[in-house]
């Protein structure tokens, strides 16, 4: 989740109120944001992915309000007529098609704004844009522009000055030189780039990549131009949204452009209808409809008979049960009753469970000790150590690191690492670990696993131990003359249950004992669970 | 009482106040034992004990091989007593340590030294015929006779040589008591004691012919360990056991699930960042299958346009990247599956699952990439809200935690989301254990068929397990430390 630090001076002049830390931590954290720290200046909270509208101050602050009760209800956007006109070239439509504008006027901008705007930009491409694929956002000083605007492409020798450049780089150089070039080359396809080009050529930005240097805001900016464009069509109106309501309640003036004929932004709310009784029926309240609407006016949500006004900010209502949640959270978590219902049901263990269990038990009485491995392991534990043969084992694509990039296919030599890990504690070490294994073919099979370590280990013991359990459990087992590389020839038997081979034990190859690093004798014996259960 | 006992008594009762040292001389026995035997009968009162300490001169090692051999002076006085003169390079080859007996001589002013020459003056030829004042110190020491006086000095000096040191000495003195005196009147036989019973013994009736020694049944004896359960597995045995008997039906299913299960399945859309390489474990190996065409339909349509009262993500949903295989991230795949399987007529159903969960997680001591989820879900048309809270609650007292905390929470699979924090009083703080929620319709609707409450949890344990067990580092459950394993603490609940 992304971490956002809010300004906590602005956050509080938009709140319009001043709060104690101790109030604002616990609100902000009920609101439903994991609250990180508050500090002497700043606010960190982690935003869910679902409210990128709390990414900022003023976002934080319009929901803030309305939880506390400072201002309920829809918050209105006056959005003035502009006279600002773009036309979009249709070459960009197999690029990045979708694109909207918006015009802000007297933006009270210092350095602070200034760094608060470029970290929602930030935190929006990388969360509700997926990292600016779905939607990427641009800002420009609207007074170093000359309208009418284009959006259309070029080819890769166009050139113009980057930001973060000091000369005219080629598109082709930007995509392989510039650091945001680098970065985001891939999300560009073709030999077509996407460009915003103002009436007298001058480069406002190559969308998702970088602006240009002549059109960056400042600390003097007074107005701005804003672009979003981006594969997805609610994502890039949603995004503007955010800035748009954001820049407004800084107390920016919003006009509106002119985009081949269609008037973006469109802050208007939208509608969707809901059922006061399913509201009450999944929270276990018995709530008014006028309860109800004021919940939901709390969380800045406008309510008309049975239909509720979302904002168009939201990015997170796609049910009525959303607005369920809206309720709830007005509500308060905390004023929710705990409650077990009477309902009777009967519990039920697997079989599987209740047999690894008695299996388990049968090891214990035999004085081992049970370890606990990772399913992940490496092919030197899992076939060189072991001296096996090379074989293909399941392997993870993403691996965390490469001790860790194989799934085990044996539990035996887990333990035997196990041991080799406790060569200064007491011997005997006697252990034992049951768990899942897997085959190259992702087939998973319960094994169980023993090992046993002390000057006098032999195979006599391994077979004494695999008779006990199977006595225990009541199943008859047979033992026939065997090879494993990783046991001494002739002490290794194969492990046969109602004529099924279901594994091996032995004595461990001095060979592998010397791979593990053991100085001691040691017996093993690996078998499949889930064949005796069936 | 012991026989060392019995022989320290008896030697008591004929010389009534003795050392230490006259002790151990009378009864042929050990320091240790004479020690222990005096220390077990002043608990009985049958003898008192006096020490006193001491500072005493001792010789050190070199300065016992002075007192034998004699002092490096005392040899070049002999030798300068024999030859009257002798050439600086004759003293060096015959006497050891010729630098300190020079130094002592001429201190002591015996020598003169002219032309590379050494000569004993009048002084020295008289002192060459007595006993130097260091070996008088030294043999006074030595015999562990009180130095005079007037030697005072030259006992500093010989400290100052390292030849002896002050040391503390214990004196043990112990007397007889009365109770002492009647006890050996009463009489004590000083017979061989047995010490192990034998089958024969027992056999053969002859233990009644011995006498048993008295084991001290305080002294240490070697440790066994015994065979256990891990200690995770343990706590593991008892979170099933809650779930069970509040009447709920175990889950199981394979690590590996395919995206469909782990992901689309639970309405996760496929841009969610959840889906990327660095939070999940994905597999290289072939594509798996998906269930049967109506159901992957339904999953489908509820990502592209949603159920019935749902907008759905609006996006055009890749049946191929459904079919890439994952270690499963949490267990809520199980409930999944066991949603789609489930018929009308067993609701209300409850269940719960119990597993291992794969994170792509860099290790540290919070985090593991391998770590057990506890999952549930509650299938009642009936269910809501405050249920979860209650089955929650339920569990986590049971856990040993009263006090939970929950907190609005995201997650794309549950609208109404929930975060619970247990509070530990050890912490004096709050544990943040994971998610819960009512399934989102557009979960539901595509498994079951229509809207019903479906209650569902899945939350890492282990924090919890780890405070009981009173370990601060997750790495410890897969540490396998022997010797920890052998030692730890059963899980009491």
């Amino acid at each position: 989740m992304p971490t956002v630090n809010l300004d906590k001076k602005r956050f509080l002049k938009y709140l319009d109120r001043d709060y104690d830390d101790e109030f604002l931590k616990e609100r902000i954290a009920m609101l439903g944001t994991d609250l990180d720290s508050i500090t002497e200046t700043e606010i960190i909270v982690e935003a869910f992915p679902n409210r990128p509208d709390l990414l900022s101050e003023a976002g934080m602050a319009r929901a803030l309000r309305g939880f506390i009760g400072i201002e309920t209800g829809l918050p209105a956007y006056d959005i003035k007529k502009g006279n600002w006109k773009v036309s979009v070239d249709h070459k960009v439509k197999k690029i990045r098609e979708h694109a909207v504008c918006a015009v802000a006027k007297n933006v009270n901008i210092d350095s602070a704004y200034l760094k608060s705007l470029m970290q929602i930009q930030e935190k929006l491409h990388v969360t509700h844009s997926r990292n600016r694929k779905m939607a990427s956002i641009g800002m420009y000083d609207l007074d170093t522009i000359k309208f009418p605007i284009k959006y259309t492409t070029v080819q890769h020798d166009f050139k113009f000055t980057p930001l973060e450049a000091t000369k005219e780089m080629t598109v082709k150089q930007i995509l392989k030189e510039h650091p945001k070039g680098k970065d985001y080359a891939h999300l560009l396809v073709g030999d077509e780039y996407p460009m915003w080009i103002d009436a007298q050529g001058q480069v406002l930005s190559m969308p998702p990549i970088i602006n240009s240097a002549e059109t960056a805001i400042t600390e003097k900016t007074k107005n701005l131009f804003i672009d979003v464009t981006g594969l997805d069509g609610k994502v890039v109106d949603q995004a503007m949204s955010i800035i748009v309501a954001l820049l407004h309640d800084h107390g920016a003036t919003i006009e509106q452009v002119n985009i081949n004929g269609a008037i973006t932004p469109n802050m208007a709310p939208w509608e969707m209808k809901f059922d006061y009784k399913y509201i009450n029926k999944f929270l276990g309240l018995d709530l008014t409809d006028k309860e109800i609407k004021k919940h939901l006016e709390r969380m800045r949500i406008g309510v008309r008979g049975d239909m509720a006004v979302v904002p168009a900010y939201r990015t997170d209502i796609l049910h009525p049960r959303d607005l369920m949640e809206e309720v709830a959270i007005s509500y308060g978590y905390e004023n929710f009753e705990a409650e077990i219902p009477n309902v009777s049901t009967v519990g039920e263990e697997q079989p599987a469970t209740v047999f690894q269990r008695k299996l388990a038990e049968a090891c214990v009485g035999l004085g081992l000790l049970e370890c606990l491995s990772f399913h992940l392991s490496n092919e030197g534990v899992l076939i060189e150590k072991m001296d096996r043969e090379p074989r293909p084992l399941l392997k993870v694509t993403n691996p965390v690191n490469k001790d860790y990039d194989t799934i085990r296919d044996l539990l035996m030599p887990g333990l035997l690492k196990v041991l080799s890990e406790n060569k200064h504690h007491e011997l005997p070490q006697k252990l034992f670990e049951q768990g899942t294994v897997v085959d190259e073919k992702m087939n998973e099979v319960t094994s169980l696993a023993i090992v046993s370590s002390h000057a006098t280990a032999g195979y006599d013991e391994a077979r004494s131990m695999v008779e006990a359990i199977f006595r225990s459990l009541g199943k008859p087992v047979a033992f026939t003359q065997d090879t494993k590389p990783y046991f001494m020839p002739g002490r290794t038997a194969q492990i046969a249950y109602q004529g099924e081979h279901i594994g091996y034990c032995g004595e461990i190859h001095p060979k592998v004992l010397n791979n593990f690093g053991l100085e001691n004798p040691a017996i093993g014996i690996e078998f499949n669970v889930d064949r005796l259960l069936k | 009482m012991h026989d060392n006992e019995k022989q320290v008594i008896t030697s008591l009762e004929k010389k009534k106040k003795q050392s230490l040292e006259e002790l151990i001389e009378s009864t042929k026995l050990n320091r240790d034992a004479v020690s222990t035997a005096l220390a077990n009968l002043a608990d009985q009162a049958y003898v008192s004990i006096e020490e006193k300490t001491s500072e005493e001169l001792v010789l050190t090692s070199e300065g016992s091989m002075y007192a034998n051999q004699g002092l490096p002076e005392r040899q070049a006085l002999d030798l300068l007593a024999k030859t009257k003169e002798i050439a600086m390079n004759d003293f060096k080859s015959k006497i050891d340590n010729d630098a300190i007996a020079l130094t002592w001589l001429r201190k002591a002013g015996y020598v003169d030294i002219k032309d590379g020459k050494v000569s004993l003056n009048a002084v020295g030829q008289k002192a060459s015929k007595e006993k130097l004042a260091h070996e008088q110190v030294l043999s006074a020491v030595m015999g562990k006779k009180p130095l005079p006086e007037k030697l005072a000095t030259e006992a500093a000096e010989i400290i100052k040589r390292r030849l002896a040191e002050v040391k503390t000495q214990k004196h043990v003195t112990a007397s007889i008591t009365k109770q002492g005196l009647e006890l050996v009147k009463r009489g004590i036989s000083v017979e061989k004691e047995v010490g192990q019973l034998t089958p024969q013994m027992v056999v053969t009736g002859d233990w009644k012919n011995h006498k048993f020694r008295i084991y001290d049944v305080s002294a240490s004896a070697k440790p066994i360990y015994p065979g256990r359960r891990h200690f995770l597995n343990q706590a593991i045995e008892y979170v099933r056991k809650i779930w069970l008997e509040m009447g709920f039906k175990e889950m199981q299913g394979p690590l590996i699930q395919s995206s469909f299960w782990n992901f689309d399945a639970l309405f996760t859309p496929q841009s969610h960042p959840a889906r990327e390489m660095h939070d999940t474990l994905f597999l290289d190996a072939k594509k798996m299958n998906l269930p049967e065409l109506g159901l992957v339909k339904r999953v489908r349509e509820a990502h592209e346009i949603g159920t019935r009262d749902s907008l759905g993500w609006s996006y055009i949903w890749d049946q191929e990247e459904a079919k890439k295989p994952v270690l499963r991230t949490h267990t809520t795949a199980l409930s999944a599956q066991t949603l789609a399987r489930l018929r009308k007529e067993e609701w209300p159903a409850k269940y719960f699952a119990l597993g291992r969960v794969f994170r792509n997680e860099t290790v540290d001591w919070t985090h593991l990439f391998e770590f057990d989820q506890v999952e549930g879900i509650v299938v009642d048309e009936n269910a809501n809200f405050k249920h979860l809270l209650g089955y929650l609650k339920e569990f986590y007292s049971k856990m040993g935690y009263n006090n939970i905390r929950i907190r609005p929470a995201f997650f794309p699979y549950t609208e109404m989301s929930l975060e619970v924090d247990v509070y530990s009083p050890k912490k004096q703080g709050y544990i943040e254990l994971g998610g819960a929620g009512i399934f989102r319709p557009e979960v539901v609707e595509p498994l079951l068929g229509e809207d019903v409450p479906v209650l569902a949890w899945g939350q890492g344990f282990g924090r919890i397990i780890m405070e009981y067990y009173q370990m601060n580092d997750l790495r410890e459950q897969n540490k396998n430390d022997v010797q920890k394993l052998r030692e730890l603490r059963q899980w009491m609940m």
